[in-house]
């Protein structure tokens, strides 16, 4: 199990060698990497800052490992996401899922990218080149996907979890 | 009771801290009472931590809901909707 919050750049390579370094059994391995566009809703980008909660990121992507074992026989699993600043091109987060054969790994990978999209605690700041900061509005969409896999978020949505009834 | 209290991304900058301790009376018994607590602080607390606003809100790093009680040291986090990945 690896999951990792860190200001560096990470290597797929790297990262794949070592999920399936010594593991026989390995025989499929899905990836997903997340990059800085230079254009979100129409605005150009020039740079982004990613905040997170240190302690319950940590614990948050532990749990979406979990539950992601939990639903597939997978061999090893790779959570890296980066935080501070960063630029267009600049790769955000990595997902790297490995298992006996290629149908859990297609589906862990997505399963944890639609999960930390809605439940892992970072958030995203785009800067303009004339220097409006602009905190990213959470995505409706994102907590749908979440739902397709039977996870009800209101991340984006009316919150159940957030406001007062 | 004293509670750690963090605040993350938009609710911060509002705000103007990202963390404090604070001794809240005895009557502030769950998540949705410390919000209250806080709003009624006024000015900017009204505002970022206002009833209609889609706010998330932890307790000891896990997510919690407005009845979510709290407990005595306790941290407790309110942050806008995430916005990773």
């Amino acid at each position: 199990m690896t999951v990792r919050v860190q200001l560096a750049d990470f290597d797929l390579g790297a990262e794949v060698a070592a999920l399936r370094a010594d593991n026989r059994g390995v025989g499929a391995v899905a990836s997903f990497i997340g990059t800085v566009r230079d254009v979100s809703d129409g605005a150009r980008v020039s740079t982004m800052e990613l905040e997170h909660y240190p302690g319950m990121t940590e614990k948050a992507l532990e749990k979406i490992e979990a539950a992601a074992r939990a639903r597939w026989p997978l061999l090893g699993v790779t959570i890296v996401h980066r935080v501070g600043l960063l630029a267009p091109l600049d790769q955000i987060v990595l997902v790297a899922v490995a298992s006996a054969h290629r149908g859990s790994a297609f589906a862990a990978c997505e399963f944890i990218m639609d999960y930390l999209k809605s439940e892992a605690p970072f958030w995203k700041k785009e800067v303009t080149p004339d220097g409006a900061a602009k905190w990213v509005d959470a995505r409706v969409s994102d907590d749908a996907a979440l739902r397709r896999w039977g996870i009800e978020s209101f991340n984006a949505g009316s919150s159940e979890s957030g406001q007062e009834q | 009771m004293q509670l750690e209290l963090r605040y993350f991304a938009s609710v911060r900058e509002q705000v103007g801290q990202g963390a404090e301790r604070a001794e809240v009376p005895a009557d502030v018994l769950t998540v949705g009472d410390l919000r209250a607590w806080l709003r009624a602080r006024g000015g900017v607390w009204a505002e970022a931590l206002a009833e209609g606003r889609a706010l998330r809100m932890a307790v000891d790093h896990a997510v919690a809901r407005a009845e979510t009680p709290l407990a005595d040291g306790c941290e407790v986090a309110f942050f806008p909707p995430v916005t990773g990945g």
